[in-house]
């Protein structure tokens, strides 16, 4: 069982997102030390990609600034590296099926492997095309985070079945980024999933609030929180680490206060 | 040439984020129907034929062949369609068929502005909403375009993302159908993007090398030893090669836009300087640096300023059945004004690479011999962009 599972063991997950190199990889550094005295249950690492046709505007940015500092696959690994042993929490990463392509499959998930890094999310590869990275991902133990969307419907089952790690539930239509109300029915996605698997589902997408963070982890099991964070550190660039540890503080006591 | 997976070889499949898988699937049940649907083909044949004027000329060029004093040259017209280019094949197929699945809103992405002219026309001849994205920085060289879009109803929105030009105009173009998609059909411009769009854009361009086989039997007697055309995704050329890909005799040309030349960092040559990758919906060659970033490419074409290929077209590379050469600027320029002023046609600046590649191989080859070039579109768009490549500041 991966350890991906313990972020989930008896509680409803809180997982933060931060784009690595974003404003530079020691404030990032920072961010992921406060993100788990905070009480983040898994972390997810966004490395980022020139041209990332999933996100919205701020995570664009994210991805922009990163690349502008001339951050890399091989300068994010060497920052893990240094970091993994104080980081306890699972963490995963988020990126584009270029940035592992072209690194090497192989390759890139043996050195996933070897930093402790225990999954990869792909925005751009849907269950017809993930094959050849599970099968890379699989021979290191790394999970394929599989995603489900408002419009899979007759797609869930083949998806949920079979899912590793967690299931990714996008709250939305459209790209990432921070939205006022989440008018999907999730509960309905959970259910479709929960009729095949009982691999954990955690919500993302649209996820700013603490209430909102609060009702889609009750109806799952965790709450993904993305571009709100993202916000914090494109606001506060290298002072960004107390502020981010701030926001999720206050979105882990909504969990708390039920 | 498409296996059941949407690939050709290696290249091809459906890179796409999970909210878009159904409307794919959606498109390509629609398509497997109505493209066997003799009702939709009587449509499609007579938009084709009434409105866009189909079928373009074949003509002789004679002064260019006797100046150049090598193979006979003929040019196929595409630049003679309505709307001035190839375009109008692939969107008037489209837009009945986004019809025919229920779909009331088209949204494209645009280089040179011809797609989404293109696009912007169906969706008026048709009664549809049509939204188009260009990058700004196209927005500028094509600014007639962006007026002609405008004046025929459709909303143009500048994207200032990235590099601002035709791939950061792709990028949005999908984020903007995952965020709706109930009424909205996304009609792509080229032979590239997810399955099935790769299939669908080569087959209502196909006419293209149907036409040209049937007006040079009738002409010659017999097949050209080379057809030829521009390739940015590559929707011109492959409805160029198409129907000659099964003629081994018939060689193949695609010509990249090679920009400042393709040992600089001011290209758009994929094939010549890409390597393999997976990006906008497809596995195929892409420009982009050791790690996976796409490159910002270059070339004083808008409408081939784009760093990747479509999947047929890597394909075709990858079994040697096609050649794809690197065009440079400066080139494609000189080959725009040479057409011009020898035969009369001033030829878009992207199919000017063809006829650029053209004027270099037609004199090494005999009197006997046949080349075939596609003029994609026409170049009015393009003469205040060349004139400012000249040193002239005209105003449009």
């Amino acid at each position: 069982m991966s350890k991906i599972v313990e972020a989930f063991n008896n509680k409803k997950a809180f997982i933060p997102f931060v784009t690595c190199g974003d404003p530079d990889l020691e404030t990032t550094k920072k961010i992921l030390r406060e993100l788990q005295a905070n009480g983040a249950d898994l972390i997810e690492l966004g490395i980022p990609f020139s041209d990332p046709t999933a996100e919205g505007p701020v995570i664009q940015g994210a991805n922009i600034r990163a690349l502008k500092n001339g951050i890399t696959t091989d300068d994010i690994f060497d920052m893990v590296k240094e970091i993994r042993s104080e980081i306890t929490v699972p963490m995963v990463f988020m990126t584009y099926a270029n940035v592992i392509f072209s690194y090497g499959m192989d390759k890139f998930f043996a050195k996933c492997k070897e930093n402790g890094m225990d999954g990869v999310i792909l925005p751009d590869v849907p269950f017809e095309e993930k094959e050849e990275f599970v099968d890379a991902a699989g021979a290191y133990g790394v999970d394929f985070i599989s995603m489900v969307a408002p419009t899979s419907e007759d797609r869930i089952a083949m998806i949920a079945r079979e899912a590793k790690g967690f299931i990714y539930i996008v709250s939305s239509l459209g790209v990432t980024g921070t939205r006022s109300s989440i008018s999907t029915n999730v509960k309905d996605l959970v259910d479709k999933i929960r009729k095949v698997t009982d691999v954990p589902c955690a919500v993302g997408f649209g996820i700013s609030t603490p209430q909102q963070a609060k009702e889609m982890s009750d109806i799952s099991d965790g709450a993904i929180v993305g571009s709100a964070i993202v916000r914090i550190i494109e606001q506060y660039g290298k002072d960004a680490p107390v502020h981010v540890g701030e926001f999720v503080k206050n979105m882990k006591s909504a969990y708390k206060a039920s | 040439m498409t296996n059941k997976d949407g690939r050709f070889g290696v290249h091809g499949g459906q890179y796409i984020p999970e909210t878009l898988m159904n409307a794919v699937i959606e498109l390509e049940k629609a398509y497997n129907h109505y493209k066997n649907d003799p009702e939709f083909n009587r449509e499609l044949t007579e938009l084709l034929n009434e409105y866009a004027g189909r079928p373009s000329r074949l003509y002789y060029a004679e002064k260019m062949t006797k100046d150049l004093g090598g193979a006979k040259i003929y040019l196929k017209r595409e630049d003679l369609n309505h709307t001035g280019s190839h375009k109008i094949n692939n969107v008037l197929g489209q837009a009945l068929l986004a019809k025919k699945m229920g779909k009331t809103r088209l949204i494209a992405e645009t280089g040179a502005g011809q797609h989404g002219v293109a696009t912007a026309t169906a969706a008026a001849l048709m009664g549809m909403e049509c939204v188009v994205f260009m990058g700004e920085e196209d927005t500028k060289r094509q600014a007639l375009n962006v007026y002609r879009m405008r004046l025929l109803g459709a909303e143009v929105i500048p994207i200032t993302s990235g590099t601002a030009t035709l791939k950061d105009a792709v990028s949005e173009a999908m984020r903007e159908w995952t965020s709706r998609i109930d009424d909205t059909h996304y009609c792509l411009g080229s032979v590239m993007g997810p399955h099935p769009f790769p299939t669908i854009v080569r087959d209502f361009q196909a006419v293209i090398s149907k036409e040209i086989k049937e007006q040079i039997l009738e002409k010659e007697g017999r097949l050209p030893n080379v057809v030829m055309a521009c390739v940015g995704g590559g929707s011109n050329a492959i409805g160029t090669f198409y129907n000659f890909i099964e003629d081994k005799d018939v060689k193949l040309i695609g010509c990249e836009a090679a920009g400042r030349g393709i040992d600089t960092f001011e290209t758009a040559a994929t094939i010549n300087t890409g390597k393999l990758g997976i990006f906008h919906g497809m596995k195929s060659y892409f420009c982009q640096d050791e790690y996976g970033q796409i490159a910002p490419v270059y070339s004083i074409s808008a409408g081939l300023d784009y760093p990747g290929i479509g999947p047929e077209h890597a394909n075709l590379h990858d079994t040697g059945r096609a050649q794809y050469v690197p065009v440079t600027d400066d080139e494609a320029v000189n080959a725009f004004e040479y057409l011009s002023k020898t035969e009369g046609i001033i030829p878009a600046i992207e199919s000017a690479h063809a006829v650029a590649h053209a004027i270099k191989i037609a004199p090494t080859m005999s009197k006997d011999e046949i080349i075939v070039i596609t003029i994609s579109g026409r170049g009015d768009k393009d003469c205040a962009a060349i004139a400012r490549y000249r040193g002239e500041d005209i105003h449009e």
